[in-house]
């Protein structure tokens, strides 16, 4: 399995305060990799510079082999192959298809028939074809959060990004943008890093669960071991929920 | 009591009779503020956007300027344009003044801090969500910025109407710097005035009604692209 990303003494700090110090962490090409960790942990801080739209502070990001050191970025080619799907889906005040299409759109990929039918397989799948006319202020939040997720992964991005996808959502929700996940790992190359509070989620989706905890990298595992055999007190501590978060 | 029904009377006359002055005075208006709110938009998007966007020194200064422009007495700005384009100002050379392009640059300049002003309060009311979203999408910069626009359209739109509003219901500005110049520069406010000042009230009363109509008809639409929005 090749490595798509490997952090080295990444640190992030925000006036005067440490969020971020992980000192070696790496993540692999074809895993979905499930980061867990208590509220104000540094997860959604960590989903960003891995997407680089902030800098660390200091370190090192190594992305599909390039190194970048001190927040020097990857050129607009790289950054494309990486994107994030986040907690409150963000949609334009457009219909359903047009917030699809647009990461197409400003690639400058045209709307074939064969992509056209491609796309609509894609909104069937999600439970939107029905609704890829409507308004996407006007929907309800499992279906924003559904046409964030198709938005995301239209353009088969290589790393996909989710912060938080199904929180607050209805299990049936839940189920679609985890059948999502499920399906999209399977395409060669992709990387999938998950930022949950749902520990049972985590179970079912990741291959690697990792434990972030101010801002430190506390312990990394197989899913199995990590949920079973942690190592780490704090990771027990974590697991049988008198972390607080 | 009678003076006002009788206006109303030669008022409806003049309209239903298609009045050549009357005809005349409209496409003046029309032509001058509807230039002039092309000129506030041309600059005042790209301003407003860019100070609803942007973080830098000094921003403050440029937005209380901003605000305070949108109260700025109209007249003053006719009085300063006025100095501008007389024989001692620095543009005097151009001979723009008593003519439709001094009213147009005076217009300008009152509808400018409205349209940018709006602009950048709708800009600034993007969701920061959606920006964070818009580049990890991978939008290039200018892409950013269109497709922020594009998402502030509705404020851009209160921004022309409120434009529109001062331009074409202004008097004290027009009337320093444009002369009130029948078939030249005349336009409905002005000629309101003098209409009303020589006792001739119906055609004022007709200008008024026409005034109305126009801003009346105008927001009508405004507002119905503004509801096709929403919808």
């Amino acid at each position: 399995m090749s490595i798509t990303y490997k952090l080295e003494n990444i640190s992030k700090i925000y006036d005067g305060k440490q969020i971020l110090n992980i000192k070696e962490l790496e993540f692999k090409t074809g895993e979905i990799f499930g980061l867990v960790g208590p509220s104000g942990a540094g997860k959604s801080t960590l989903l960003r510079l891995l997407n680089f739209l902030e800098k660390p502070s200091s370190g090192r990001i190594k992305y599909n082999g390039n190194g970048y050191l001190d927040g020097t970025l990857p050129d607009l080619d790289q950054r494309r192959s990486i994107t994030t799907v986040l907690q409150r889906s963000a949609l334009l005040h457009q219909s359903v298809w047009k917030n699809v299409i647009f990461p197409l759109e400003i690639r400058d990929i045209k709307i074939t028939k064969a992509k056209s039918s491609e796309i609509e397989e894609l909104l069937q799948y999600l439970g939107l074809y029905e609704i890829k006319d409507q308004r996407a202020d006007k929907l309800s939040g499992g279906e924003a959060q559904r046409v964030a997720m198709a938005r995301a992964v239209v353009f088969e991005p290589d790393v996909l990004l989710l912060d938080e996808p199904t929180s607050n959502l209805d299990p049936s929700n839940i189920s679609i943008i985890e059948k999502m996940i499920q399906r999209y790992i399977k395409k060669a190359g992709k990387t999938i890093i998950m930022v949950t509070h749902n520990i049972m989620q985590a179970k079912r989706l990741a291959d690697r669960v990792g434990l972030i905890y101010e801002g430190e990298m506390i312990e990394v595992a197989e899913k199995n071991k990590f949920f079973n055999n942690p190592e780490r007190n704090l990771t027990e501590k974590f697991l049988d929920g008198e972390l607080i978060y | 009591m009678d003076t006002l029904i009788e206006g109303f009377q030669e008022a409806l006359k003049l309209l239903i009779s298609l009045d050549r002055e009357v005809l005349q005075i409209i496409a003046v208006s029309l032509r001058v503020s509807g230039t002039a709110l092309v000129f506030s938009v041309l600059i005042g998007l790209p301003l407003g956007t860019f100070l609803g966007l942007a973080n830098f020194p000094g921003k403050k200064i440029i937005t209380a300027f901003l605000y305070t422009g949108m109260g700025f007495p109209p007249v003053v700005v006719g009085l300063f344009v006025f100095i501008i384009f007389s024989n001692a100002g620095p543009l005097g050379d151009l001979n723009w003044l008593f003519t439709t392009r001094a009213i147009v640059v005076a217009q300008t300049v009152i509808a400018l801090p409205l349209v940018a002003g709006f602009i950048m309060t709708a800009v600034m009311g993007v969701d920061k969500n959606l920006l964070l979203q818009l580049r990890s999408l991978g939008v290039t910069r200018v892409q950013m910025i269109w497709t922020i626009i594009k998402e502030a359209r509705l404020g851009a739109l209160i921004a022309i109407i409120a434009g529109f509003g001062a331009v074409i219901s202004e008097v004290g500005a027009v009337m320093l710097v444009g002369g009130n110049i029948q078939g030249k520069t005349r336009v409905l406010t002005t000629a309101i005035m003098l209409e009303t000042r020589q006792g001739r009230f119906g055609l004022a009363i007709a200008l008024g009604l026409i005034l109305l109509v126009i801003t009346f008809i105008i927001n009508i639409f405004m507002l119905n692209l503004q509801e096709k929005e929403r919808s």
